[in-house]
């Protein structure tokens, strides 16, 4: 059975990751299974892990008043779930949802900030990630209200 | 014995700019503000168009517009247009019997890899699978040509999906079908983001991947930069530019992008000459 650090250093985020800095963040993780339908994420819930995502498939929803819960993107395999973890108020700012059964394993929040606060080096390359991450996100959201598809946009 | 008399000869005039009298055979409705024609010749048709070239479509006493094609069978068009302006409003309006001038087929289309077994990645944004789909169906049909064949579908929502019911076709045909929108309710199970974050995630080998995009020009810039930053080599990427084709034969200039004359020089055109003319500004 493979150990966290194994799960950890074969997912892509981590992928150049010296293997002391993975066993370091592996030891504020667990493994974590959804089914189907699950909410893994409540909006305005405190925001103490984030996920590493293994299998299945998770949908980032924002409830409205008229249409119902809209799902504003999606994620899977290979993909990272949550970065409201990584600055105060830590408050989840959208909802999550499996709609496909998710294996992850869960990094405590706390428990990793607190290492990166003991090790630079590691606060920096984890931090370094994770604004890779927004930035991905920030661009693929600017496009999305950009509304790409739109006639005037063509 | 009636008088002698000596017809005149009917004028008949041809030329690039002529169009070909064609019918409309049947009209589907694909979306709120899209629909999809086929056309019969009701004379000499056009020569037979190649995936990714276009036609310039003549709606009677209103104007021309240039339209990709979607698809050829034998002598019959197929178009999917969407109303954006009178000429679109007025084609879009058409019916079963109604004649339309058709001029083409233009341009330079898109070019499969001749032999081997690469890597087909064909990724649309909204329309702009409109004229990628001839290319699918060329794909589909030569399957065994190509390792792995991928089409990456984005669109705004599900609801703005066109061609549904050929996606089952293509992936029966081994075609990797992902579809993602920009925004759903919860019963939609499919890929919501950016279509870009798909070709990040696509199963290419990038050294031996032919690459094909069409959509809204950003979502080009951005999709074919994506498929750039996995390996694909720039001249290995091909996209569909759209710009305001008139003569569609590169006389007018309407089209004129640099030195290049869509039309006539695209619409397809290769990434690596595409990039420094999408830098242009319009003005």
């Amino acid at each position: 059975m493979k150990s966290i650090a194994d799960l950890l250093h074969e997912h892509p985020f981590f992928e150049g990751l010296a293997w002391d800095a993975v066993e370091l963040i592996a030891g504020c993780g667990h493994n974590v299974h959804y089914g189907t339908d699950t909410l893994i994420i409540e909006e305005g819930e405190a925001a103490d892990v984030f996920y590493v995502l293994r299998r299945g498939r998770v949908a980032i929803e924002i409830p409205t008043p008229r249409r119902g819960p809209l799902i504003i993107d999606t994620l899977g395999a290979g993909d990272i779930l949550g970065v409201s973890w990584l600055l105060p108020p830590y408050r989840w700012g959208f909802g999550a949802r499996a709609i496909e059964a998710v294996d992850a394993v869960s990094i405590d929040a706390a428990c990793l900030r607190g290492k990166c606060d003991d090790d630079p080096v590691l606060g920096y390359a984890m931090y370094k990630r994770f604004a890779g991450l927004v930035r991905e996100r920030l661009q693929a959201t600017r496009l999305q209200l950009a509304d790409l598809y739109g006639n005037d946009a063509s | 014995m009636p008088p002698d008399v000596v017809a005149e000869p009917a004028v008949v005039t041809t030329g690039p700019m002529t169009p070909r009298m064609y019918e409309v055979e049947s009209r589907r409705e694909d979306l709120a503000d899209t629909v999809t024609l086929t056309l019969a010749p009701t004379g000499e048709p056009i020569a037979p168009p190649e995936p990714g070239q276009f036609t310039m479509l003549w709606a009677f006493g209103i104007g021309e517009a240039p339209i990709s094609l979607a698809g050829s069978d034998g002598a019959l068009l197929t178009h999917t247009i969407r109303r954006v302006g009178a000429v679109t409003r007025a084609l879009c309006d058409v019916g079963p019997g109604d004649q339309i001038g058709v001029r083409g087929p233009y341009g330079a289309g898109w070019q499969l890899p001749a032999v081997g077994s690469d890597d087909v990645l064909i990724v649309a944004g909204g329309l702009g699978l409109a004229p990628l789909r001839p290319l699918v169906e060329q794909v589909a049909a030569h399957r065994d040509r190509f390792r792995q064949a991928t089409l990456l579908i984005g669109a705004r929502s599900p609801g703005d999906l066109l061609y549904l019911s050929e996606v089952d076709t293509w992936r029966r045909h081994a075609i990797d079908v992902e579809i993602t929108v920009d925004v759903a309710s919860t019963d939609w199970t499919g890929h919501v983001g950016v279509v870009t974050f798909l070709i990040d995630k696509a199963a290419i080998d990038p050294s031996a991947t032919t690459a094909f995009v069409c959509g809204p020009e950003v979502m080009m810039r951005f999709g074919a930069q994506a498929i750039a930053d996995r390996g694909v080599l720039p001249s290995s990427i091909q996209l569909s530019l759209e710009r305001n084709m008139h003569c569609a034969i590169g006389h007018c200039g309407h089209c004129q992008l640099g030195p290049a004359f869509v039309c006539k020089d695209g619409p397809v055109l290769q990434w690596s000459a595409a990039e420094p003319l999408m830098r242009i500004r319009a003005r």
